[in-house]
């Protein structure tokens, strides 16, 4: 099976936009009518339901931050009736109130098609058994999936996270044939059966649907061997719906967007105004069918590109890229957007510990970066000529993938603060 | 027989090398020779010891950057030209120093210095054949 629900997803853009048209018209009519902060913010605005008569009009309403969503928890956004509600997940929020999102049984009807489609996309069908080591909980991951494999008619195993020679052996026994999970334990899964002796291309797994956090395409290709299967990435969040709000094809070029159930922008982080497909934007979702939790034009502050050619797979969504970072971080150098993990990326593909820091400055109104790195032992020489050769290889390496250049500055170890929590990655001062 | 150099990363700023004295300090560590190389950004501090695996040791354990780095000890005799002799002998061989100092103490007779070579078996044997006295690890503990 290649598609779930082929006249959907290879439906012609002046289908998908009729039906974009006619369900944001209707979500905004009813947000206006059912949830006050919504009303507030758009009377404030000086929107009314009738000024939005098509997607043209989309940037007539508010945005809707993450901010809005704490400021409303637990369920100050909910659009429907809360007897209708059957079901909530929420996401941890490491910086503060965590996010509630509902969901009628229609909504998981729907979510349940979007992760069939995914399903579908890397070849399940009902004969395949799915399985999931998200976590079942109020993630998302665990449930998302395992209601895509049951609506399909496939054979969900219910791992759920954690307990990895059980996930092995299950693996092995119960002849899993698509691994969902986070692409860093589906690593640390590989790792483990390598350890083992365990002859992959035995197994009669064949593909991995890994999301949920950043990873790159040298992790995809390394995957892709170690577990002998293809490897495909799956883009959602909580407050939108869970995992299947996009979704990787054969192609494995980016992933298309449910745009029957969500529209989606691409936006200057700045100015608010759209970027054409190619150039990176802050990724903006409005969902159109959702009744329990529908987000208006919801900033994730994710930073992606999207594409709008014709995917060899003949699906017509509009496809994102992997987000390549986010809003909270990136940095505008000379013009050119960088972000910290594409830095990270550098340091970690020539065999650095990624330890480092980002200073960035304005020198006679022309922007320097300068990137601190920790001197390893790996890095470490007696003689000034390899140490040099190694930070010049470092800034070769910086220029090539972030088309800057940047300024290498090898620092004693353990001197960039690895401060609670989160590492503080880059000291601009620019803005001083 | 090669002599051990410690080889330690020192970040340019202000304080890094007073650090690293007061670590050797507290170890009991004798320096019998050393050098800076510096760059604008970080400098390597290569030091002859009393015990370099003692010194590494404390050095690590003190989130030092430090590499033991073989090099060749010549003893030349304290005379004016003796020095010449050397590098001219190492030159003529094809051979290139990548860098070298002399030690703090010297004898009465010799004067020691230190040479970094990328082949120190090529230089040692042809220093050897020429009537060049070496400089070994015995000779560095009697110091």
């Amino acid at each position: 099976m290649k598609y779930w629900q082929q006249e959907i997803e290879c439906a012609s853009r002046e289908q998908i936009t009729e039906w974009q048209n006619e369900r944001l018209v209707n979500t905004v009519k009813r947000v206006y009518e059912n949830v006050p902060y919504y009303r507030q913010r758009m009377d404030e605005a000086g929107v009314k339901p009738e000024d939005i008569k098509s997607i043209d009009d989309l940037s007539k309403l508010p945005f809707t931050c993450k901010q809005d969503l704490r400021d409303t928890y637990p369920y100050g956004l909910f659009a429907c009736d809360m007897e209708d509600v059957v079901r909530v997940h929420a996401s941890s929020g490491t910086t503060g109130k965590q996010i509630v999102a509902g969901y009628t049984a229609k909504d998981l009807d729907i979510w349940d098609d979007i992760c069939a489609r995914q399903l579908a996309a890397v070849g399940a069908d009902k004969n395949w058994k799915i399985h999931v080591s998200y976590g079942y909980g109020l993630f998302t991951g665990g449930f998302g999936f395992h209601g895509g494999a049951t609506k399909m008619g496939a054979m969900a195993i219910p791992v759920s996270s954690g307990n990895t020679a059980r996930q092995i052996t299950i693996l092995q026994d119960f002849g899993s044939d698509v691994l969902c999970c986070t692409p860093s334990y589906a690593m640390y899964i590989a790792e483990t059966m390598e350890k083992m002796g365990i002859d992959t291309a035995k197994l009669p797994l064949k593909a991995g649907i890994f999301g949920a956090e950043p990873w790159t395409q040298e992790m995809r290709l390394q995957l892709e061997e170690k577990l002998n299967i293809k490897a495909y990435d799956v883009y959602g969040l909580t407050e939108i719906m869970g995992p299947g709000v996009a979704y990787e094809c054969s192609e494995q070029t980016g992933m298309h967007v449910n745009e029957d159930h969500f529209i989606i922008e691409a936006l200057d982080p700045d100015t608010g105004k759209p970027v054409p497909d190619g150039e990176p934007g802050e990724i903006v979702f409005t969902c159109i069918t959702k009744e329990a939790f529908p987000l208006i034009r919801y900033r994730t502050r994710d930073i992606a590109v999207l594409s709008h050619k014709q995917c060899s797979c003949g699906r017509t969504f509009v496809k994102m890229s992997k987000p390549m970072g986010r809003t909270d971080d990136m940095l505008i150098i000379r013009g050119v957007n960088v972000f910290p993990s594409q830095i990270e990326t550098v340091l970690l593909n020539m065999g650095y510990a990624p330890n480092y820091q980002i200073l960035v400055d304005r020198v006679n109104n022309l922007d320097t970066i300068q990137v601190q790195v920790e001197m390893t032992d790996k890095l470490f020489s007696d003689t000034v000529t390899e140490i040099s050769k190694a930070e010049h290889a470092i800034e070769e390496g910086l220029k090539s993938l972030l088309g800057v250049a940047a300024d290498v500055k090898l620092v004693a170890p353990n001197t960039i603060a690895r401060s609670e929590g989160k590492a503080k990655r880059v000291i601009d001062n620019r803005k001083k | 027989m090669t002599i051990n150099q410690l080889s330690i990363f020192v970040e340019n700023k202000a304080g890094a090398l007073g650090e690293i004295t007061h670590i050797l300090a507290q170890e009991n560590i004798d320096i019998r020779a050393m050098s800076i190389a510096d760059t604008k950004d970080f400098g390597i501090l290569r030091l002859i010891v009393s015990d370099e695996e003692k010194a590494k040791k404390a050095l690590q354990q003190n989130d030092c950057i430090v590499s033991i780095t073989e090099v060749v000890g010549v003893a030349i005799s304290d005379e004016p030209g003796s020095l010449s002799r050397v590098m001219e002998l190492l030159y003529t061989n094809g051979i290139n120093v990548e860098y070298m100092y002399a030690f703090i103490t010297i004898s009465k007779q010799y004067a020691y210095v230190v040479v970094r070579v990328e082949d120190n078996n090529k230089a040692m044997k042809i220093l050897e054949t020429n009537g060049v006295k070496l400089v070994d690890k015995e000779d560095i503990k009697n110091l």
